[in-house]
């Protein structure tokens, strides 16, 4: 069934009778030529784009409880293309063209809003690294602007430019970055997958994965074994559990990242707003709750919630940043597991099982990589090579130490990036 | 949260820094191959469930320490010296 | 209307406020909202989506209607819930999400469009053409969403934050609490009584009803004036528990009473063990129309009546399917209320009250405008229609199991009661009391309470006589589930949001059949109420759409906050310069006095340069400073460089540990530059380390780096090389640092310390004591600048008057003191590297300090250091740029590519990380990082910067231009 504003009309006046399952639910079948181990964001783009750009529709994706259940539904939306190191900017690059006609591509309004997303700077140290970051975005073909504090004043009138502990320097612009309604991502995806065949299996929880010689066959699950050609492993936030069935030890450590929405409000916050000294972010949902968030709890956890200190330190990032939102009300709190690598840069890669894919290690990036990450992915599982945005992305980059991509300089601590 | 400290009893959270999983206390001898080094830098059991990580009581007595804990609960389970668990 | 009586209000203090500008008075004691009722006020609010009126639904913090703005200005609050908030003399309060107004909202044309507007219905729209979305479609929505409003304005509200400890904290104080927090007392346990209301008693103080012989809310009141002469209680009222954490801590939100300068207290409370005896919540049946003002939760009107004596309307029908109803109606009779029908769900309920009595009947419709003016009810298969301006409606009780849910865990489904109650073990050290668990008579509830507290002391190893449970109604819940009465219009689930009964079946129908989808594609329970009222019902529809039973739908997960919390609450005391603390060296006030700007440098205040008469722009000042060491002498603040004190028998050995290159064959009384890298084979940080005797090192690290490096170092001892035998501490507060740069700083020096400083005793890179005005002073020749340089270190109590006397000395010598702004300028124009090139990425080979990695010892990063990619001959390295072309101007953070090649990633060469206007050489110097740079020393290459739009032809040549023999600092 194809979504319009005329289908709207017509279902609006006659009782809404019309409208169907956005997705079929499929029972597992005994073999398939792919299966997906994950029902995110990315295991779900990467059905889409694999029935969709490689025609391969005999494809089950497995997941362990409702479809887009993890981190796709628990981010703060945020999308944009602002990454300086090369591996990261080429594919963030990829990902936000992807974004750009998602809805007309999907036929699903995700809402992607690009509203723009200003990162401040607080000293010329942070100017200069937000420079080379701009000019970086730029040669890689996308947008960057610096704002000087009289062009913020004017867009950002709000914030503390005379009071705040770190004094605002300017701004580092990408208009092209913004938002979008996390949920409908996962379930445009899910829906262009399902109209292609792919066969979407909710409550399936795999528990082994099944290797012969060196060579993958297949995985075991709550409901029955399922042969299969190729599997991808696309679990952010599980995949060293999921990994180790295939006997692999990933570069990974588990972290819990909160995130806060306020009471609705009526429009206030028009762009993305980043503070540079106090890993906070902000922006404002359609509905008018404010949506932000700040740093990891800093503890290795599956808990999907956190604790009151990193929940004090972004309120008091918000306070010194922006004191116009101290009346708001926090209505939410929520925590994502984040898959933490060591250099805070992502994995798309092959494993050393043969058959056997890898896309784990989005440590804050995956909501904004979504269209990439399944694109790329499924180039690779569908090719056998990596596609040339996600060529960087590789596993072997720690033992070799080429091609790291640690953007915030803090080394192979995995909760520091 | 609040992690048990061995020389200043139980404490908020706030007063330590976390630095990861407690196999940082097994350094690889020199020489040890490329192999051991990327295990012992990057490579993590990352289990769902009980863990040994480090913590360095930086606000307290400036102890590093080894807490067994479970990362699904959050349940703190005990605590002991760095100090003590390396030798 | 206001009845007689004088329920739980002041009659004697009458207070004004208005709403929406008109002026109405209520009592001491009211809440917004009973005022509001009292003085007749239908319509308070707007719903979010179909802006239908709305008026005042329940008695208390999950209000899911009557959501007000609060004064104008900074001190603007919006979202305020009339049901909490505490009236005062002047209040002016406001509608919101309206225009004009509540009463008259043109914006409920949506309410005409719903058949258009149901679950879900703009991800099906809004897409063409593809620019329309942030042009048009997502404005107006913007617009036409959202609640109340901020002022835009800096908030000047007042919170604070603060820490309690106890034994068990009791969260809720109504007959279970006072029980489960009297009984722990009496045992001798340090007890804090948290309660949302302003009195103690919950459900007392709304109901008519005995406890221990008297009313129930005056028993309350005894119990709080007992629990307030126990030392070992803290009574917190006014104090919503919000969050539940690990290890038994607890976020709590205490709002002072209104009027204060201080709003109230963000508390984290850490208790041993916790009673949730949080009460129940009250849900709505969902029928058509069930949204109409006048429609109100049949134990918020029992507390209208009986503790605000007011009430909504003079005829009113009650609906219930449980004995609330009745119970209900005994209230109004006796409030002289006329009853206009009470109408049981439940078949076989019997009636003696003197009232239109309906069993089996079912509210079905509601009939008005703005204001209930009729119900309509099914009774015996026809539907019947009784005039009321009040409807009172009871569909059972959910437990406020909310804060056992916040550690992860999921709630119990509890057939009898029909609802879902607490699981046990949820929050490790918490137990259930009263009607949060499931437990609806007040006896149960006392007794509960008492069971708990008891519980919870023999836990805590206390003994304690058990205290006597008083005498108390003892009725028995009898429920018939009753979610939702089919009809043809909307059924409202959650009031707030405007999911109705069709949205949620709309979501089945479209296959959101899950618990999570459902409830994320039609928003129920997203609103500001959390679903409080709507949870549960919503879920029993989509059992019942789905065919599943309530257990096997579940129920979606219950965050944290409980209730809302202002971000100024939990963010209290960050607001301005209070996010971080602020660190002053000793010369602060000097240099302020100077007219220094300061800036940051992490947690420190530095100098920035120090303005002369005449000097309109800071790189006057910078290069006359810079000329002035260069050809005389400065004086500079180094103070914030962390300092670490290293001592004993196995020092040596450690820091050769530590850094790259060999520290035990430093000889005592000397100086080493070293450089240290983190385990991953980075630089993490440079700086000197000073010999000052045999077993005793001080190590210097960079100010951004200082908290770093001494966690490090307390790391790599305690974790990695225990068995050596060292102890080490920060003492960079303790010594005051200045540096005296320049061809004349012996000479400035040695008339200050009145001793030779003649390169015999004090070569480059010497250390030691001196003394100076009898205080022992610490001498190290090091140089930053290129110079002849010094720095001395005083314990910092003598700080300012070292930085007096050597600045004074220095001006009398042509000199003065410098800022970081020379300072930078003269370490670039060496080619010194700081935290701008060791930015985290970069290795010991990047920056050409590769040979000062010793092959004669494991240190610390040693091993990946040489991983083959960080020894790459095709990685950045270190270089310096000056501009060739007619265009002079070079960029901190502009990329490097080869002349003439296109200007794209692919060709992208390197960057600039530091630049400045050397006055020495007359030109502009950058220092940055170049593939291959070290092997193109000569090469032309072209930086590009888009941002500001400029390009640059620059010579590569090797850092540290000025004095490239070093012969000056030598000299």
């Amino acid at each position: 069934m194809r979504f319009s504003g005329l289908r709207v009309l017509r279902e609006g006046l006659t009782g809404n009778r019309g409208w169907q399952a956005h997705w079929r639910d499929a029972s597992p079948k005994a073999a398939y030529d792919v299966v997906i181990i994950g029902g995110g964001g990315h295991g779900l783009s990467t059905a889409y784009y694999l029935a969709r750009e490689h025609g391969i529709t005999n494809v089950a994706v497995l997941e362990k409880g409702y479809l887009g259940g993890g981190n796709v539904g628990r981010n703060t939306t945020i999308v944009r293309a602002n990454y300086f190191l090369p591996g990261n900017s080429e594919f963030y690059s990829h990902s936000l063209k992807l974004w750009e006609g998602l809805e007309q591509e999907l036929n699903y309004n995700v809402m992607h809003s690009q509203r723009g997303q200003i990162v401040l700077f607080h000293s010329d140290g942070q100017r200069d690294a937000a420079i080379r970051r701009g000019n970086a975005m730029r040669n890689q073909g996308d947008d960057a602007e610096l704002l000087s504090i009289g062009q913020l004043k004017k867009v950002l009138p709000y914030l503390d430019y005379d009071q705040g502990r770190f004094p605002i320097y300017g701004g580092l612009l990408q208009r092209r970055a913004g938002t979008a309604r996390h949920d409908a991502v996962a379930w445009g995806y899910a829906r262009g997958a399902s109209e292609r065949g792919v066969d979407l299996i909710q409550n399936c929880e795999v528990t082994g994965i099944d290797i012969e010689g060196g060579v993958v066959k297949g995985v075991q699950t709550s409901r029955g074994a399922i042969r299969a050609k190729k599997v991808a492993i696309i679990v952010a936030g599980r995949s060293s559990q999921v990994a180790a069935m295939a006997g692999m030890r990933l570069p990974i450590e588990s972290h819990v990242l909160q995130a806060f929405v306020t009471e609705g409000l009526k429009p206030c916050i028009d762009h993305v707003v980043s503070f540079g000294m106090g890993h906070f972010y902000i922006s404002q949902s359609d509905k008018g709750g404010l949506v932000f968030g700040g740093d990891l709890d800093m503890y290795a956890s599956y808990a999907a919630r956190g604790n009151l200190p990193l929940v004090e330190h972004v309120m008091e990032a918000g306070m010194t940043l922006m004191p116009m939102i101290g009346q708001a009300k926090v209505l939410r709190s929520w925590g994502g597991i984040m898959d933490m690598s060591p250099d805070g840069s992502p994995i798309i890669d092959r494993s050393p099982v043969e058959g056997l894919y890898l896309n784990c290690g989005w440590c804050y990036g995956g909501f904004k990589a979504v269209p990439g990450s399944g694109h790329c992915m499924a180039h690779l599982v569908a090719t056998d090579r990596p596609h040339t945005a996600a060529e960087r992305l590789r596993l072997d980059r720690f033992r070799t130490g080429r091609g790291l991509m640690d953007e915030e300089g803090t080394g192979a601590q995995h909760n520091l990036h | 949260m609040r992690l048990p400290c061995p020389i200043c009893g139980e404490r908020d959270r706030r007063e330590f820094y976390y630095a990861g999983h407690a196999v940082a206390l097994e350094r690889p001898q020199e020489g040890a191959g490329a192999e051991a080094w990327d295990y012992y830098v990057h490579n993590r059991d990352n289990p769902c469930g009980e863990t040994r990580d480090l913590w360095f009581h930086e606000s307290g007595c400036g102890a590093w320490i080894v807490v067994t804990r479970d990362t699904a609960s959050h349940a703190v389970l005990g605590a002991v010296l760095a100090e003590e668990a390396a030798r | 209307m206001r009845l007689d009586g004088d329920g739980l209000i002041d009659r004697t203090r009458r207070l004004a406020f208005t709403f929406d500008g008109r002026k109405h008075l209520g009592f001491e004691g009211d809440t917004l909202a009973s005022a509001l009722i009292g003085a007749g006020v239908k319509v308070v609010a707007r719903s979010f989506k179909y802006h239908r009126p709305r008026g005042i639904f329940t008695a208390g913090s999950e209000e899911p209607n009557a959501l007000v703005t609060l004064g104008r200005g900074p001190g603007q609050e919006p979202n305020a819930r009339a049901t909490t908030v505490e009236l005062q003399e002047g209040l002016a309060a406001y509608g919101q999400n309206a225009w004009p107004s509540v009463e008259f909202d043109l914006m409920a044309v949506n309410d005409l469009l719903s058949p258009f507007l149901g679950a879900g219905f703009y991800y099906k729209t809004f897409m063409w053409p593809k620019a329309f979305w942030e042009k048009l479609y997502e404005p107006v929505i913007r617009q036409a969403a959202g609640l109340g409003a901020l002022s835009r304005e800096a908030s000047t509200e007042r919170w604070e934050r603060a820490f309690a400890h106890c034994d068990v904290l009791v969260i809720g104080a109504g007959p279970a609490g006072l029980m489960a927090a009297w009984t722990a007392a009496e045992a001798g346990a340090d007890v804090i009584l948290a309660e949302e209301d302003t009195r103690l008693g919950g459900r007392l103080n709304a109901e008519v009803e005995e406890v221990d012989g008297q009313a129930g809310s005056a028993w309350a009141e005894a119990m709080q004036a007992r629990l307030r002469t126990m030392e070992n209680v803290r009574v917190m009222t006014r104090t919503a528990v919000v969050g539940a954490y690990d290890q038994g801590t607890f976020g709590a939100l205490e709002r002072l009473e209104p009027g204060r300068a201080l709003k109230g207290c963000f508390w984290r409370i850490v208790a041993k063990r916790a009673v949730l005896a949080a009460g129940a919540i009250e849900r709505p049946v969902a029928f058509s129309n069930n949204d109409r003002p006048g429609v109100i939760m049949a134990g918020a009107l029992r507390a209208y009546i009986n503790r605000w004596r007011v009430c909504p309307g003079n005829r009113v029908a009650v609906f219930a399917n449980s004995d609330a109803g009745h119970q209900t109606v005994r209230d109004l009779l006796a409030a002289g209320v006329h009853v206009s029908a009470l109408i049981d769900a439940r078949a076989d309920a019997a009636c003696d009250l003197d009232v239109p009595f309906y069993a089996g009947g079912q509210v079905c419709d509601s009939g008005g405008r703005k204001a209930l003016e009729s119900v309509s009810f099914l009774h015996r298969d026809r539907i019947e229609t009784v005039q009321a301006d009040v409807l009172a409606m009871s569909g059972g009780w959910n437990p406020s199991v909310h804060l056992s849910c916040h550690m992860g865990a999921r709630p119990v489904w509890d057939e009898g009661l029909a609802a879902f109650v607490p699981r046990e073990g949820a929050v490790p050290g918490m137990r259930y009391a009263g009607a949060a668990m499931g437990m609806f008579s007040t006896r149960e509830c006392l007794e509960s309470g008492a069971a708990a507290g008891k519980a919870v002391v023999d836990d805590l190893g206390l003994n304690g006589a058990e205290v006597p449970v008083p005498k108390a109604e003892d009725g028995v819940y009898q429920i018939k589930p009753l979610w939702h009465v089919p009809g043809k219009g909307r059924a409202w689930l959650d009031f707030q949001n405007d999911v109705t009964v069709k949205d949620v079946t709309l979501a089945a129908q479209e296959n959101f059949t899950s618990v999570e989808h459902m409830k994320r594609y039609t928003t129920q329970g997203m609103a500001p109420d959390q679903g409080k009222n709507s949870n549960v019902a919503a879920l029993a529809v989509l059992a019942d759409a789905t065919g599943r039973g309530i257990a096997e739908t579940g129920t979606t997960t219950f965050r944290p906050p409980y209730v809302p919390v202002p971000i100024a609450a939990m963010g209290a005391g960050a607001q301005g310069k209070g996010f971080s603390p602020e660190r002053f060296t000793t010369s602060h006030d000097a240099s302020i006095g100077r007219g220094a700007p300061m800036i940051e440098a992490g947690l420190w205040y530095r100098p920035s340069y120090f303005p002369k008469a005449g000097e309109t722009h800071w790189r006057q000042s910078c290069d006359r400073e810079v000329r002035m060491v260069r050809d005389h002498v400065g004086i500079c603040d180094v103070s914030t460089l962390g300092k670490i004190d290293v001592q004993g028998p196995d020092a040596a050995a450690f820091l050769d540990f530590l850094y790259t290159n060999m520290m035990s064959a430093l000889k005592v009384g000397r100086v080493r530059y070293g450089l240290m890298l983190r385990e991953d084979g980075h630089v993490m940080d440079d700086g000197t380390c000073a010999r000052l005797g045999e077993r005793h090192f001080l190590v210097t690290t960079t100010t951004a780096a200082a908290g770093q490096v001494m966690r490090h170092m307390e790391f790599a001892h305690q974790v990695l090389r225990p068995d050596l035998d060292v102890r080490f501490a920060s003492v960079t507060e303790q010594w005051a640092q200045f540096a005296v740069a320049g061809p004349m700083s012996r000479a400035l020096l040695e008339d200050v310390l009145k001793q030779d400083l003649a390169n015999g005793d004090w070569p480059f890179m010497a250390c030691g004591d001196v003394r100076t005005k009898g205080v022992t002073a610490r001498l190290f020749r090091i140089s930053f600048s290129g110079e002849l340089a010094y720095e001395i270190a005083v314990p910092a109590r003598h700080g300012a008057a070292l930085f007096d006397q050597l600045v004074a000395k220095a001006e009398a010598m042509e000199g003065g003191p410098y800022g970081m702004e020379a300072l930078n300028v003269m370490r670039i124009e060496k080619g010194f590297i700081t935290h701008a090139e060791i930015h985290g990425r970069t290795t010991a080979f990047d920056i050409g300090m590769q040979g000062m990695m010793s092959d004669r010892k494991d240190f610390i990063g040693k091993a990946m250091a040489a991983r083959p990619g960080l020894m790459d001959e095709d990685r950045a390295q270190f270089v310096a740029l000056k501009p060739v072309g007619t265009v002079k101007e070079l960029i901190a953070g502009a990329h490097l590519f080869a002349p003439g090649a296109e200007v794209v990633s692919e060709n992208d060469e390197g960057y600039i990380t530091s630049v400045a206007f050397s006055p020495m050489l007359g030109h502009v110097i950058g220092l940055g990082f170049l593939e291959r740079g070290r092997a193109r020393i000569g090469e032309h290459v072209r930086m590009v910067e888009h941002l500001k739009g400029s390009a640059t032809l620059c010579e590569v040549v090797a850092p540290g231009g000025f004095d490239p023999e070093g012969g000056r600092m030598r000299g």
